[in-house]
């Protein structure tokens, strides 16, 4: 087990501003331990963030930080991976950011395979709006803006992950903090872009969605023998209803990823020669 | 101050700046054809081809360009095509002269019909004692009355069977249509014999001895027809250095590259395509990643996710994906992001006229987004300029730490032209304290990120490096860039981003006046009119030009407020050419100076300005 100081160092000055018992302290909490376990050090890692009470996280991370725009975390992410890829890149964001707003950039992520990991902070609610129903909010629940009750049935990340073939998709709950801990080491050790939806509470506006129900139907995927190795288990598994399985639900760690696919690239572009081309050379075609 | 003065020195190769400019009449034009005294242009000759797509017109327009230049002239080429891949009709229309040239004529001299569409839409342009090249067994030509009496040369050339007796497929028809306007101009076969293998040099050898014979075949039957022909344009080949012939997207892609760009992310739209096709091409060799991403919010996105990495990157687009891209613009804003964005113009609104030109989005880019920020746009105004801004560009976004945008459009961006090679010598990469060393960002105490400074630049470090850590944030941020909603907090940092501007504008001038500064009459432009004004200029008689100077604008903002007041006070009259419909830089004059912009040509058909139009309306000024 790391040492308390090994993981305040990923601490910035600022202190949260969620609500007492809200489930991002939890993920804030597991995302430090995580890079202490791993010994990364906060220079070498940049956190990209979305906008939401996710994206407030920004704030009390210490590591190199972008906090973008809603719904457009991933592709600043996959930009900058691409530019440097000695650089450890994680994405915050949350469901409306990601599942709803940026939804396109999250499947167009998954098939370029660029290696960074993406963590969704999902309580299935607008927080920081106050209190709306996000596209995972389930059928029938009732926000300010659908007092009548959603139409739209809930997206399931999960699935839909699997099904454009991501290479690392796992599901994490707030409430089991070792687990998540775990999940995130994993999801930043895999080469390749990692998916890890997160169940997140929200204390405040979600009274659906709560501890208390995520406790009686979470269960972990590793106690049941599930083998993250078969895309197919894999999605009956995050199709199976009532139950709320946990855990890396599919992994292909022989993918390559987007860097492995561009082999004249034998380093990060920040250690690549580009300031004396040879233009000579390039005009030449057009002579 | 050395970068102004870089992008200043750029004098365009034009005969209206050259002092004893020798007057090229055109000299195929009989002169005592009707209506011949107001056709005094300065072009040697125009030559067109058209067909459908997928007939190989582009292709052909390169390479009689190359022959052209091969053989020592001038010439610039333009395409006009809709928005098809098969059908529909292309043409691509070639100008060629002694001098540079940096437009397209309404006129054309010879024209080459692939289909009898082409002589429907292109005949009447024909001037008098113009050429048409056509083949019989597929083309049926009928001249109107009026068209009978322009004493029209018709070739007739079986376009068809020749490629059939080369043993080539049917689309090498526009290899036999070179071979044939080759006769009929009087060069040698050997010119276009070599262009031919060097544009084919990477196919099998059958092919190319296959298009170099179907070639042959058009040649010798035009040479054979030639003396009955009675045409009077002969051309003599001379030497002359290696020139490039390029797009102004190929131009700017150089630029780019000179520049150290090392990144480039784009979703395909006409006309900034080619940018992307190119830089995908050079990728291997230049070590850069092209990433043709999934739509513009993404394509901005990852370029500021680079930039933050810390390497140069250039985005491109047209105005429909622009407009995707402005939120974003304004995280490039506050987050104090280099970036360099080419807008390539196209008429809009939506998807408005897809391959044609305009210059409809001036106002929109520089208003574009929410909030308050600044942001460099470039406009510049030929293939030479699109090279050394573009090289511009990136220092600008990196002193600065802004976003540059780079504003052309379809006429520029896919209009080809022979120009000098670029002198590598005359782009220096200057990345100010966008890119700070490891060391100098160890050494400082307390490192703060948005420090505030007087000229608003704080150096910037790159996530990896020790002692740099930073939070960029799109929420207005303290000096460390966490998120802080203090009104004075909120002033320093917006006083801090507007200084960078106030740098910006004391350092750029955008304003070029050529010609005499003393002149009654000045002409003003921005972009890529640049071209066909200078050619209308230099069509004037002598002693009119002395009279006339034009003032191009080609950094729209920082807008070169003072120079252009000072220009135009002096001038007794002047007169605005835009390829837009409302005078968008005639607003920006008149909210800059205060001065009003009463005479105004304004061209927003899709088409480009010819030169002949605009000499005449400075005639009738005159």
């Amino acid at each position: 087990m790391e040492h308390h100081s090994e993981y305040k160092q990923y601490e910035s000055k600022h202190a949260p501003t969620w609500c007492p018992g809200c489930g991002n302290f939890a993920i804030w909490t597991a995302l430090k331990k995580a890079l202490a376990r791993l010994h990364i050090p906060p220079h070498k890692v940049l956190m990209v963030y979305g906008i939401g009470c996710s994206g407030n996280m920004a704030n009390t991370i210490r590591a190199y930080g972008f906090h973008g725009l809603h719904g457009r975390a991933v592709p600043v992410a996959v930009g900058a991976k691409l530019a440097n890829r000695d650089l450890t890149v994680l994405i915050a964001g949350g469901d409306g950011d990601g599942y709803g707003e940026g939804l396109n950039h999250f499947i167009q992520a998954i098939r370029g395979n660029v290696d960074v990991t993406y963590l969704v902070h999902n309580n299935s609610i607008y927080g920081l709006t106050t209190g709306q129903s996000s596209p995972t909010s389930r059928k029938g629940f009732k926000s300010k803006s659908t007092p009548a009750g959603i139409i739209e049935t809930a997206l399931n990340p999960i699935a839909l992950a699997l099904a454009a073939n991501a290479s690392f998709v796992a599901r994490g709950f707030a409430g089991r903090l070792d687990e998540l801990v775990d999940l995130m080491i994993a999801a930043i050790e895999h080469t390749g872009f990692s998916f890890v939806d997160m169940f997140q509470p929200c204390v405040t506006f979600n009274k659906l969605d709560t501890y208390g129900s995520y406790y009686d139907s979470v269960y972990s995927l590793a106690d049941m023998g599930h083998r993250p190795t078969d895309r197919l288990t894999a999605l009956a598994k995050a199709l199976e209803q009532g139950k709320l399985p946990v855990g890396i639900f599919y992994q292909d760690a022989a993918r390559p990823s987007y860097q492995a696919e561009l082999p004249y690239l034998k380093q990060s572009l920040m250690r690549t020669r580009s300031h004396d081309r040879d233009l000579k050379r390039l005009m030449r075609e057009f002579i | 101050m050395r970068n102004e003065l870089l992008v200043h020195s750029l004098v365009p190769r034009s005969p209206f700046l050259v002092p004893d400019g020798i007057c090229y009449t055109i000299s195929i034009i009989e002169s005592r054809a009707p209506g011949a005294e107001t056709k005094m242009a300065r072009y040697l000759f125009s030559w067109k081809i058209g067909g459908e797509a997928g007939f190989g017109i582009k292709s052909a327009g390169l390479m009689f360009s190359k022959m052209c230049n091969r053989a020592g002239f001038e010439v610039f080429g333009y395409d006009e095509y809709p928005s098809l891949i098969r059908g529909g009709h292309n043409s691509h229309q070639v100008t060629v002269s002694k001098t540079p040239v940096a437009s397209t004529a309404e006129n054309i001299d010879i024209l080459v019909a692939l289909n009898t569409e082409t002589i429907k839409r292109h005949t009447h342009e024909l001037s008098h004692g113009g050429a048409l090249i056509y083949d019989p067994a597929t083309t049926t030509v009928t001249l109107s009355p009026q068209l009978r009496e322009r004493n029209l040369k018709l070739v007739a050339v079986p376009l068809a069977a020749m490629t059939r007796q080369a043993l080539g497929s049917i689309v090498m028809r526009n290899i036999v249509a070179l071979g044939a306007t080759q006769a009929l101009v009087s060069l040698p076969f050997g010119i276009l014999a070599g262009v031919i293998k060097k544009t084919l040099a990477h196919k099998q050898a059958e092919i190319v001895a296959a298009n170099v014979k179907a070639a042959k075949l058009g040649f010798d039957e035009v040479s054979k027809q030639l003396e009955k022909l009675d045409f009077k344009l002969k051309l003599e080949a001379t030497t002359q250095p290696e020139e490039l012939l390029l797009t102004g997207n190929d131009a700017l892609s150089l630029g780019a590259l000179a520049a150290g760009m090392q990144m480039y992310v784009a979703y395909p739209m006409t006309p900034s395509s080619s940018i992307l096709h190119y830089l995908a091409s050079q990728a291997v060799s230049q070590k850069i990643v092209v990433k043709h991403a999934e739509d513009e919010i993404s394509v901005i996105n990852m370029g500021l996710g680079a930039s933050h990495a810390g390497v140069r990157t250039m985005i491109g687009t047209s105005g429909g994906g622009f407009s995707l891209m402005v939120e974003s613009l304004g995280l490039a804003g506050i987050t104090e992001t280099p970036l360099v964005i080419v807008e390539a113009q196209r008429p809009g609104p939506a998807t408005g006229l897809p391959t044609w030109t305009e210059q409809g989005d001036l106002r929109f880019v520089l208003h574009a987004a929410q909030g308050e920020f600044p942001r460099i746009v470039v406009a510049p105004g030929d293939h030479e300029e699109c090279f050394y801004m573009t090289a511009e560009a990136f220092n600008w976004a990196d002193r600065y730490q802004v976003p540059v945008i780079i504003l052309t459009d379809k006429f520029l961006a896919e209009s080809v032209r022979t120009v000098l090679p670029f002198d590598p010598k005359r782009v220096w990469i200057d990345r100010g304290k966008a890119r700070m060393s490891d060391a100098a960002i160890a050494r400082m105490k307390d490192y703060q990120r948005y420090r505030v400074a007087p000229d608003g630049i704080s150096p910037r470090s790159i996530p990896g490096q020790k002692n740099g850590i930073y939070l960029a944030n799109s929420d207005e941020h303290d000096t460390y860039g966490f998120s802080n909603e203090e009104s004075a907090n909120r002033i320093a940092q917006v006083r801090k981003r507007a200084a960078k501007f106030a740098k910006a504008s004391e350092e750029i001038n955008g304003a070029k006046l050529y010609g005499n500064p003393r002149a009654r009459l000045t002409v003003v432009g921005w972009g890529s009119t640049k071209g066909p004004i200078l050619d209308a200029l230099s069509w004037l008689p002598r002693r009119m030009q002395r009279k006339i100077n034009f003032l191009h604008i080609n950094v729209v903002w920082p807008f070169p407020s003072e120079a252009v007041h000072r220009i135009l006070k002096r001038s007794k009259r002047a007169l605005l050419i835009e390829n837009n419909s409302t005078a968008q830089l005639g607003g920006l004059i008149r909210q800059q100076t205060g001065i009003y912009m009463e005479h105004k040509m304004l061209k927003f058909d899709g088409r480009p300005l010819y030169p002949l139009d605009i000499k005449e309306r400075i005639l009738s000024m005159h």
